[in-house]
């Protein structure tokens, strides 16, 4: 048996607008181990983070589920009621966004917003809720922590605070931790501390972790597999190492190509001509047909199935065609 | 075939404003819509009040005490003759209310005109000049600012009539009127062009205006205004129904227009006295009125503010 | 800390000069003084010695200093119209406004805050559309009329509550009040909605605005995705940073409620100060005038000040930021 925790199956996100529904995240499916830290990576606009906020069950109204499924340890939990849910998110799912400035609330202090969020899970008492959350911000590396536990938010460094969410993330022991963009709005500086205490955090308490990121570095410092996607679909999903080794979608080999850590000493940058359509306007084919050098005919006329390509699995006709040959 | 250059202009102009999202938001809002026809309809209705009015409350020669307090026509004693009936001095209340809008609309019109290019023109100054002059008109904004406008339009309205003493409240009333409501809504539009002057200030042709010797004051006048007309016109809009709503409170406070030419206001305040003894029509007809014509603005001016403003919605 | 507070006192004193030097200009040059206290029979000698003894005479700048600090000490001249001093005139009458106006800031704030937090909350909720209309219409009437209205069904048609006057009051230690008997209660209902109502649409409409914005914002969602629990959310989290601006526009509306206190003591033939005020701008009786308008600076000024510290206390990120 395979030990699965959270499955997304066909998942489908659309946003009502003025000019028409807008599908952001369009038959995007995958599995995450326990154990498991998965990378999701895509321009902005990709659909990344909607796709977090999917799972967590925080689309924001108008947008909506429209179909698919999402199963956490077994549960189906898409189809919740909010209460239900609510009590699924910071238990079992914990969340960390972009921006630790404007992610804690600052009229109170780190103290208050810790035990409260501890308080709302477990039923202990208010002190041992203090003495967790203490051990919790030594934990992510806040010096003097039992001194610092009662200062408010701005009272913080940028990095400090991200810990401190970080902190509020895991207070309830989740199982899933989504990492949405968890060092874009950092110090160069300071963004691989942050990547390596959430690491070590979630390794250390059991959790998986989404990491939603546009930085392959991230991703390959730290994921095990990663998933890429391209206009609110999946174009490439495998093992990190295959993955930015042996890319299989030309987006996927476009985005490698492009990042200097990756591409080896000696070889050209390249660049993707054009930019992603916009949701609105799709191709009817492959969204990326229009930008792909290597488009067929096929490929602006039908939208191609996701094929397994040894240990990935790739959405481009290009690899249906050959898989048909072979 | 050649399409005309400025048929084509014109042509791209109403496309642009069919497709551009203000008129998608007017076109979604019924509210809105119901909105801007009231206030078309009270316009126009105020505008030909003399050609649509079945009476003239003015020619003192057709009134006749005879027909006063008559009561609205559907009513036993009614006359239909007087539509709306007719208040203390026989003159007919509906022909009255049609005349007093007109008066209440161009007392706001103007003073809002008045507010507004006085407030503009001390932004730019402000934002133009810097320094001590900035900080002084923007004190005295901030100061004016914590007051009401209404307490300020009384106190000037107070104080001018004192001054003109003698002077005739009839031709006077209204001057004053625009004066004291114009000079207690100028801030919001120095404020909001102030800082649009502030960001223009230091750009490029601003500088090269000078260099070519055109006065940077024109140049930014030409700038600033066209960043500004949205929010301009947003506080513009609301300002006309407040100032409707203080013309016709310092009118029922009885510093506003006098009872022989009466603004809505100044209707209410006359009729207010027979409430008691049940002659409502003479209170109730402008009051609705004036509650019909404020509302309209009000929904114009939110709808105006919420299409403007994006983020707001 | 205290160094704000010195700060924020010296600028309300240079308001409270300012606004001192508008009442001197009105008092000295709106009309002569002298011709206001005098029979049109006073000889020129006599005006003189009054004109003497007023301190009229000396310079300028010396009367406007003889001017704001007997105002300091609560001398506010002598009424042109009543021959009484303006002072004790101002003082039978401030607690009929004080009173009213307390009324009906609370009854604003009771009623705005939970419609504001209702409709930003439930913004599709059939409620919530009726609050909005009532703002709307709240807002588009104006005071007077919504006064006469009242009047007109409550006092009028089903005859319920009275339609002018204070009821009776009694004397407590110097100060007069109709919050004890049950006429004076009755008295009050309609002028305090009415005064109120206005104030009340303001209220709600800030917070819900204010609401909606905070409620969008980052940290909501993040406590969302921590599994707070909506009441938490709602009432904890946002409430409280929705109160920052609620406090502020709240302490500035006091002030305008005790200035439209005009309009409603009109309506209601209310015995306070707006309404003598009003009677001093007909009958230009400008020590009156000058004296009110110094007692609603003050009282904006000191509404402000305590609002400063209110926000020093509500909100942690001032005192970093001051210190």
């Amino acid at each position: 048996m395979s030990d699965t925790l959270l499955s997304v199956k066909n998942l489908v996100v659309e946003f009502p607008t003025r000019r028409g529904i807008l599908t952001a995240v369009d038959n995007v499916s995958f599995d995450l181990e326990r154990g498991e830290v998965l990378g999701l990576v895509g321009e902005s606009g990709a659909g990344k983070s909607i796709t977090g906020s999917a799972v967590i069950g925080l689309i924001e109204p108008p947008g909506r589920i429209a179909a698919g499924t999402v199963h956490l340890a077994g549960q189906r939990i898409d189809n919740l009621p909010s209460e239900k849910m609510r009590r699924i998110r910071g238990d079992k799912i914990g969340m960390v966004f972009q921006d630790p400035l404007s992610s804690l609330n600052p009229l109170y202090s780190v103290a208050e917003q810790l035990v409260e969020t501890i308080l709302t899970h477990k039923g202990i008492s208010k002190k041992q809720a203090r003495d967790r959350a203490i051990e919790l911000l030594d934990e992510v590396g806040i010096p003097a922590a039992d001194l610092r536990i009662d200062d408010y938010p701005h009272q913080f460094s940028g990095g400090m605070r991200q810990r401190v969410v970080i902190a509020l993330a895991l207070c309830a022991d989740p199982e899933l931790i989504i990492a949405d963009e968890p060092t874009t709005a950092l110090d160069v500086s300071v963004q691989s501390q942050i990547v390596s205490v959430l690491k070590k955090m979630c390794s250390e308490h059991g959790a998986s972790v989404i990491l939603i990121t546009h930085d392959i570095g991230v991703i390959a410092e730290v994921a095990d597999r990663v998933a890429v996607l391209y206009s609110g679909r999946m174009a490439e999903i495998g093992p990190v190492r295959d993955v930015i080794k042996h890319p299989q979608h030309p987006y996927t080999k476009g985005l490698m190509g492009s990042i200097p850590t990756i591409t080896q000493e000696g070889d050209r940058l390249t660049q993707i001509p054009g930019s992603m359509p916009r949701l609105t306007d799709r191709p009817p084919g492959c969204a990326f047909a229009p930008r792909c050098e290597m488009a067929m005919s096929a490929c602006h006329h039908s939208h191609p199935s996701e094929e397994n390509v040894g240990t990935a699995r790739v959405a481009c006709h290009l690899i249906t065609k050959m898989g048909a040959v072979a | 075939m050649p399409m005309n250059k400025e048929t084509g202009k014109k042509m791209s102009l109403i496309v642009r404003i069919l497709d551009s999202d203000i008129w998608y938001s007017f076109t979604r809002s019924k509210v809105t819509m119901i909105a801007a026809l009231i206030t078309f309809l009270i316009f126009a209705s105020a505008l030909f009040a003399p050609i649509i009015s079945p009476h003239n409350p003015f020619d003192l020669a057709s009134l006749s005490l005879m027909d006063s307090l008559l009561p609205p026509a559907w009513s036993a004693e009614g006359d239909p003759n007087y539509l709306l009936g007719t208040d203390d001095q026989g003159r007919d209340v509906l022909s009255t209310i049609l005349y007093g809008s007109r008066i209440s609309l161009t007392v706001g019109l103007v003073s809002v005109a008045f507010a507004a290019v006085l407030g503009i023109t001390l932004g730019l100054i402000a934002g133009y000049m810097g320094g001590r002059v900035d900080a002084i008109i923007m004190r005295i904004a901030d100061v004016q600012l914590s007051f009401p406008a209404i307490l300020i339009a009384l106190l000037i309205a107070g104080t001018v009539n004192a001054l003109a003493g003698g002077m005739d409240r009839e031709r006077s009333a209204f001057t004053v009127l625009v004066i004291s409501i114009g000079l207690s809504f100028w801030v919001q539009y120095a404020r909001t062009v102030r800082s649009s002057t502030l960001v223009e200030r230091n750009k490029e042709y601003v500088q090269a205006a000078r260099l070519i010797g055109l006065h940077p004051f024109l140049i930014m006048l030409r700038h600033v205004l066209p960043n500004v007309m949205g929010p301009v016109l947003v506080i513009a809009t609301i300002n006309l129904a407040l100032a409707v709503i203080t013309e016709a409170t310092l009118s029922f406070l009885g510093v506003g227009i006098p009872g022989t030419q009466p603004s809505l206001g100044t209707m209410i305040r006359t009729g207010n006295d027979f409430l008691f003894s049940g002659e409502w029509w003479i209170t109730l007809f402008p009051g609705a009125m004036l509650a019909i014509l404020v509302l309209a603005v009000n929904l114009l001016g939110d709808w105006l503010r919420d299409a403007l403003n994006p983020k707001l919605r | 800390m205290l160094a704000f507070i010195i700060k924020r006192f010296v600028q309300s004193l240079v308001v409270m000069l300012v606004v001192g030097l508008i009442a001197f200009v009105m008092f000295r040059f709106v009309g002569d003084p002298v011709d206001q206290m005098v029979g049109l029979e006073t000889s020129i000698e006599d005006r003189e010695r009054l004109r003497e003894a007023l301190g009229l005479n000396a310079p300028l700048p010396m009367q406007y200093w003889n001017f704001i600090s007997s105002a300091a000490q609560g001398d506010f001249g002598t009424s042109y119209q009543f021959k009484r001093p303006v002072a004790v005139m101002l003082g039978d009458r401030l607690s009929a406004t004080l009173e009213l106006a307390l009324v009906s800031a609370i009854f604003a704030l009771c009623a705005g805050i939970p419609m504001g937090v209702f409709t930003a909350l439930y913004k599709d909720s059939v409620l919530t559309k009726l609050f909005q209309a009532v703002s709307l219409v709240g807002i588009s009437l104006p005071t007077f009329l919504i006064g006469i209205l009242l009047i007109y069904v409550f006092s009028v048609q089903l005859q319920w509550l009275p339609s002018f006057g204070r009821g009776e009051v009694v004397d407590i230690a110097g100060w007069s009040t109709g919050l004890l008997t049950s006429s004076g209660l009755k008295a009050l209902i309609l002028p305090a909605i009415t005064l109120g109502l206005f104030q009340m649409t303001l209220i709600m409409r800030l917070v819900r605005s204010e609401m909606m914005e905070i409620l969008r914002s980052d940290f909501i969602k993040f406590a969302r995705a921590r599994g707070l629990t909506p009441r938490a959310v709602h009432f904890g989290h946002a409430l409280k940073n929705t109160m920052i601006p609620v406090i502020t526009i709240t302490g500035l509306q006091l002030g305008s409620i005790i200035a439209f206190a005009i309009i409603t003591e009109t309506v209601f033939q209310w015995p306070g100060i707006g309404l003598m005020f009003l009677q001093a701008v007909q009958d230009v009786d400008v020590p009156i005038m000058a004296a009110y308008l110094l007692m609603i600076a003050f009282l904006f000024v000191f509404i402000n000040l305590i609002v400063d510290i209110l926000y020093v206390v509500v909100d942690p990120r001032i005192h970093i930021e001051k210190a």
